[in-house]
């Protein structure tokens, strides 16, 4: 999947843009819906799921948000809670940019755009939470500065949307140019993507930091109201990122037959064994800072982790991802464990799965339980919800298998105008 | 028939079955769009919104709302009074936590009936403490009951609101009369403002409000009591329709304690000023800095 080979730069440049680029989105149509029996299986399988999260959304906007589990008292749930993970996905992709671009990783840089395409999903998959999240998603319009009124720069919200689709828009640029470019067999011009290589570094960071917060900005919840959610937030994103990269490369390598370097794998490994123990830190630390000052400030803390007053939905949730964080850790780190790629999938899987949760339902949740008012009113979510989450998660898996597809056709020379030269 | 044309039939098979899918999974949504006209769903933010558009969008749901819930209704807009600042104080020696506040909110505003919805709720306190840890809505028994207190809280009306501060659409906003008012056509429904308010007092209209025709308050007002959309959030408004008339809101005048004492800040020979200048008088979560037009006060 190298990118910019030398010998492309002979090429010649011959047919417009206009004649070239649909030939190009054709192509990369073609490509969507052509693959192995496996890829259509798979591809039937995702479909057939996300319809079902499309036909239960039909239904909450029929019946209204009723169909979900969420009260006054817990005014966000799941959707709201998967929404947080996506955006620490989305920016934890850059931690294949960064040795790419920043160190110079030549293993890295062949595959980077492995990870540029999954912070395009991911943000997709945030949007569309978002958006399922609204009461009156009919009125999106009101946002759209100058036809709306967009808040800004006073409402957090309004931070988060100009960040979300700024990096959505970047990561597609970067990604539709280096595609586009190696289709019609011209060299990169470096000045029209690197550039925005780095602005994706930084905007990576800021929209997991101002996601984070549209929480700790608000007073009225203390265990939001905590300055280390920001970095907590960013310490599980660079868990999630490399953990679901690890296992997709591993499987574009054995499904898709790509060449994946070792050393990209490599170099994302070292970096999930040094920041699931980054994430458990900074866990410890707001555990203890909650439990050892006490009060009614720590009631939400008390509530997620041992239960309050009886109740005591959370508790499993969150036990299940400290216990499959602390095996990852553990799994990354053992000399008889640490090299052997199937214990490193499972670690990538225990820990995506332990962030998720953590991060998700542990953080979102608790925000209300107990309530502003000290009202403790529990949640768990409703079929509608997971029907829901489940159909945005195919969805999203689908955008990002179809787009390495493209990807990995047109990089390697497969499909492409200037293909045949190359080859 | 050969590799090629068998593909392109599965694959186009396969289009077909996924579009007939797709139209299947999204048909409930068509009731959704029923309700919604053009006119509504382009319908501008209220204080853009000229006289006259104005004037037809209070005539269309009272159009809308005889058609849909075959009630008649007026909606008014009423403006705020120059040199009128509201403000509102509670006795809570002599609350006994009755809750006809609560009832005469629910009936004024038009609330649900399914989920007995009000702005209102009233905490049974334990003596000695005001921290709501130890409180309790849902009681079931004759009041006062010993060793209680009672402490009903409603919107505070905040001179430096979070929700107003936290609407990315600017759907919430403080009125020159103190009041937080929310345009329901508005408001996208993303429950910020709900997950900002440090007193609970913000409510979400999870499904379409039910009650019926005859049931339903025909006195009404855009930016209050108006029978709410689904989807939208909704909050307690002074009764600003029966305020900024110069009645009192339906909760002060419904309560047989005499604990509620509504006014104007700025008239010096009001009420609501006698208590400001001779009580002891306190705000809820002082220490958040939200600065509420709605004080406490033991005699």
């Amino acid at each position: 999947m190298a990118v910019d080979s030398p010998e492309l730069k002979t090429l010649p440049a011959e047919d417009s843009h206009l004649v070239t680029y649909p030939r190009f989105l054709w192509e990369c149509f073609k490509i969507s819906f052509d693959g192995s029996p496996l890829f259509y299986a798979w591809m039937t399988g995702l479909t057939a799921i996300a319809l079902v999260g499309v036909n239960a959304w039909a239904n909450q906007m029929a019946e209204g948000m009723v169909l979900t589990n969420m009260t006054d008292h817990v005014s966000w749930g799941l959707y709201i809670a998967n929404f947080t993970f996506g955006v620490g996905l989305a920016a934890g992709a850059v931690m294949m940019v960064i040795p790419a671009y920043l160190y110079d990783d030549r293993d890295m840089h062949e595959v980077v755009i492995v990870g540029e395409l999954l912070a395009i999903a991911a943000i997709f998959v945030c949007l569309a939470f978002v958006i399922v999240d609204m009461g009156r998603p009919d009125r999106l319009w009101h946002m759209i500065p100058g036809l709306g009124r967009f808040h800004w720069p006073m409402s957090m919200l309004t931070w988060d949307v100009i960040v979300l689709n700024g990096y959505l828009l970047i990561n597609l640029h970067i990604t539709g140019y280096m595609i586009y470019s190696r289709f019609v067999g011209k060299p990169l011009n470096r000045k029209w993507y690197i550039p925005f290589v780095f602005v994706s570094v930084v905007w990576a960071i800021s929209i997991h930091t101002v996601t984070a917060f549209l929480y700790t900005g608000l007073g009225s919840r203390p265990f939001w109201n905590d300055a280390i959610i920001a970095p907590r937030f960013i310490a599980s994103a660079f868990v999630t990122g490399p953990a679901f990269l690890i296992v997709a490369l591993h499987a574009i390598r054995e499904l898709m037959r790509l060449a994946i370097p070792d050393g990209a794998i490599d170099t994302l490994t070292s970096i999930l064994r040094v920041t699931v123990w980054i994430n458990l830190f900074l866990l410890a630390s707001e555990v203890f800072t909650q439990f050892y000052t006490g009060g009614t400030h720590a009631a939400s803390a008390h509530y997620l982790y041992l239960g309050l007053d009886g109740k005591s939905g959370l508790v499993p949730w969150i036990w299940t991802a400290i216990a499959l964080n602390l095996c990852a850790a553990v799994l990354l780190v053992l000399p008889a464990t640490r090299a052997v790629r199937g214990w490193v999938v499972a670690a990538c899987v225990f820990t995506f799965v332990g962030v998720w949760i953590e991060k998700g339902m542990g953080m979102v949740v608790p925000g209300f339980v107990p309530s502003t008012m000290h009202e403790l009113v529990e949640y768990t979510p409703s079929l509608t919800e997971w029907k829901l989450t489940a159909g945005i998660w195919a969805m999203g898996i689908g955008i990002f298998t179809v787009s390495v597809k493209i990807a990995g056709h047109v990089l390697t020379g497969r499909s492409g105008l200037g293909s045949r030269r190359i080859s | 028939m050969t590799e090629v044309t068998r593909r392109a039939t599965v694959a186009g098979l396969g289009a077909t079955l996924g579009a007939v899918a797709f139209a299947k999974a999204m048909e409930p949504l068509r009731h959704f769009t029923e309700d919604l006209s053009l006119d509504q769903f382009l319908q501008r933010h209220y204080r853009e919104l000229s006289p006259e558009d104005l004037e037809r969008v209070l005539r269309r749901i009272e159009e809308d709302t005889l058609r849909e819930r075959g009630a008649h209704v007026s909606v008014a807009d009423d403006r705020p009074i120059p040199g009128v600042q509201f403000g509102y104080a509670l006795n809570l020696s002599v609350c006994n936590g009755c809750r006809k506040c609560a009832e005469a909110c629910h009936h004024e505003n038009n609330h649900d009936r399914s989920t007995n919805q009000s702005y209102i709720r009233v905490f049974e306190m334990e003596q000695g403490s005001l921290d709501f840890e130890h409180a309790a809505t849902h009681y079931d028994h004759a009041v006062p009951a010993p060793g209680k207190y009672y402490m009903p809280v409603q919107c505070l009306q905040c001179d430096d609101a979070p929700c107003v501060a936290v609407c990315p659409v600017e759907a919430t906003w403080k009125e020159e009369d103190g009041i937080v008012v929310i345009d329901y056509d508005w408001c996208i429904g993303c429950r910020y403002c709900e997950a900002a308010c440090p007193y609970h007092a913000r409510r979400f209209n999870w499904s379409e409000p039910e009650i019926e025709a005859e049931e339903i308050n025909p006195d009404q007002g855009y930016l209050s009591n108006r029978v709410r959309p689904k989807g939208v959030v909704e909050k307690c408004h002074f009764c600003l329709h029966r305020t900024r008339r110069g009645r009192l809101p339906a909760c002060a005048e419904a309560c047989p304690t005499g604990a509620r004492v509504f006014g104007n800040l700025l008239d010096p020979d009001s009420p609501i000023r006698w208590v400001l200048d001779n009580k002891r008088v306190f705000v809820l979560k002082e220490e958040l800095g939200t600065r509420p037009r709605f004080f406490y006060f033991f005699d």
